[in-house]
């Protein structure tokens, strides 16, 4: 069975809510009643045929051909099954999704992740603001799973992430790791101002010293038996992070933030 | 039936259900990872006192530990899971958590899960970490070397407990020799442990005493010095006879190390003073596994 693609016509004017392309709901359908399904652009629904050539027939890898940044909700609540995204993706891509994998080609937009519970999604381009974290009034952000982004994060990735790996090959926007109850955020690249700003607990894993607040506290170098076990885990990973000489286990340990319960943790590459 | 002089007696091993679990212990060296383990691994010869059966399995080279450091697995059987579960956290928290740079893995992936640093983090006082990496959860305890790291769960499984076989001698130097022999090739074997010392027992035992409050009491009729005295399973020539008691996960893993060690003991054979291989049984009353000898053997 060759992979269900959604090849995309024309770009819309409009955002358009692609949360029903998701292969737990597509599972039991024809091609002709995927095609007569309908998505929320604007104030208007569209058929799905109407944006998409739609080819192949297995609901349980989907491919969203010529995607562009308006294309919101891409695998929310995504089930299982994989959903691959050549181009860019919209906001709330892989919203709370519960399993399987979402790979993007391009760049993601806002809320990237968002209460995601496990899972793996993995961004080539660039990631905004917000991946990974809690939706506006939530408290609990990602709870499992693992992101890759390879290129860069914009602010506030994991704002109150709770568990699962985040993980950046390049830069972060200022307050990364902000509010974090735990999990843990890795950036190979150089992180923004605020950074753990109000984290509670939780690793921030860091190649380059970062900026940090007076809240946080030098804790001093150490040799932490964990980091190998980390590391050894993303060996499987499309991505630098797989890089055993990208690996260490030598780290100077800063706690905080301090003026919140102050048991996370940044740990700076020695 | 005859091995090179060595009469294996058409007896079997009596064998009973347990519960095991596997550990691995790692350290900054091997010494210390070994030093770890046999403090986990003491006082557990016998389920009748020590509340266990523990021993060490095998050295582990830092390609086959979770932390890419020396390591040691020792395994642990008790006759159920609660009192497994129990034996295996009062070790961990005495034995391993205090020992230098050591750190604690589950060595079963199976299994009922049992805690294993799940309940030891709470030594950390609220500085502990909890780590979740491809799915399996760790703890990280801080403490006055560093950081002592533990997985939080290990695996515990059905296991069988009380394989044996006697090895019977013209002398106690000869005796000692042929199960010294026996544990070394054993040794090799993986998922058993031999739990005595040195994997050997001179004490075997039988079920009940003339004493009302012993459950166990010498086995008088190997006891070479009883001959006269007692109804004797020992021939005149017989002067001393060592026992190896084997705990494994599986029948098939206990008659696999059965199998190298009576052989390891046939192969110094009647010229060097052993005469006999015989097993304890009870009659078949206390436990469902049967190790015949000589099927062992053909």
């Amino acid at each position: 069975m060759s992979a269900l693609t959604f090849t995309l016509k024309y770009s819309p004017d409009q955002r358009v809510d692609m949360s029903p392309l998701v292969c737990h709901h597509l599972k039991e359908l024809s091609l002709a009643d995927i095609a007569a399904l309908t998505l929320q652009s604007g104030k208007r629904k569209l058929r799905v045929d109407e944006l998409f050539t739609i080819d192949g027939s297995d609901s349980q890898n989907i491919v969203i051909k010529n995607s562009v940044a308006k294309l919101d909700f891409i695998g929310k609540e995504l089930d299982g099954g994989s959903i691959s995204v050549t181009g860019d993706a919209g906001a709330y891509l892989g919203m709370c999704m519960k399993a399987g994998e979402i790979k993007v080609s391009g760049d993601a937009g806002l809320y990237a992740a968002c209460e995601m519970k496990k899972g793996y999604l993995e961004v080539s381009g660039n990631a905004g603001d917000f991946l990974g974290a809690a939706l506006p009034g939530n408290k609990m952000g990602m709870k499992g799973g693992t992101i890759l982004v390879k290129g860069n994060a914009g602010e506030r990735a994991g704002d109150h992430m709770r568990r699962g790996n985040i993980l950046i090959e390049g830069n972060a926007g200022d307050y990364c790791g902000s509010r974090m109850t735990a999990g843990t955020i890795a950036v190979m690249g150089q992180t923004g101002r605020y950074l753990g700003y109000a984290m509670r607990r939780g690793t921030l894993l860091l190649w380059n010293q970062p900026q940090l607040s007076a809240s946080f506290n030098d804790c001093g170098a150490h040799t932490l038996a964990f980091l190998p076990i980390l590391f050894a885990s993303f060996k499987s990973l499309n991505s630098r992070f797989a890089d055993k000489a990208i690996a260490f286990n030598r780290v100077q340990r800063y706690a905080g933030d301090m003026s919140e319960l102050g048991r996370g943790e940044v740990l700076v590459r020695l | 039936m005859i091995i090179n002089g060595v009469t294996i007696d058409a007896t079997f091993a009596e064998a009973f259900p347990m519960k095991a679990t596997r550990a691995i212990i790692t350290a900054q060296n091997e010494k210390w990872a070994m030093i770890s383990a046999q403090a986990m691994t003491g006082f557990a010869t016998s389920v009748i006192a020590c509340g266990c059966e523990a021993g060490i399995e095998r050295i582990l080279s830092p390609e086959e530990t979770p932390d890419g450091r020396p390591g040691v697995a020792i395994m642990i059987f008790a006759m159920g899971g609660k009192g497994l579960a129990k034996q295996l956290e009062t070790r961990a928290g005495q034995c391993v958590l205090t020992s230098p740079t050591s750190a604690l893995f589950a060595g079963i992936d199976g299994g009922i899960r049992i805690p294993l640093g799940k309940n030891l983090r709470y030594f950390g006082d609220g500085f502990q970490i909890a780590k979740v990496i491809s799915g399996k959860r760790y703890w990280r305890i801080p403490v006055m070397d560093g950081e002592f790291l533990s997985e939080a769960t290990t695996g515990q499984v059905d296991a069988v407990g009380g394989g044996n076989f006697l090895v019977l001698a013209e002398s106690q130097p000869q005796a000692l020799s042929a199960c010294e022999a026996a544990i070394e090739e054993m040794r090799k074997i993986p998922n058993v442990i031999m739990p005595f010392p040195g994997g050997v027992v001179r004490s075997g035992s039988k079920v009940g005493s003339k004493y009302k409050t012993l459950n166990a009491s010498t086995n008088d009729a190997f006891c070479p010095t009883l001959k006269g005295e007692t109804k004797t399973d020992l021939s005149p020539e017989i002067e001393s006879v060592m026992e190896i008691v084997i705990d494994g996960l599986t029948k098939e893993d206990i008659a696999k190390a059965m199998r190298v060690g009576i052989q390891a003991v046939c192969n110094l054979g009647a010229a060097n003073g052993i005469k006999r291989i015989s097993a304890g049984n009870y009659g078949g009353k206390l436990g469902p596994f049967h190790f015949h000898l000589q099927e062992i053997m053909a």
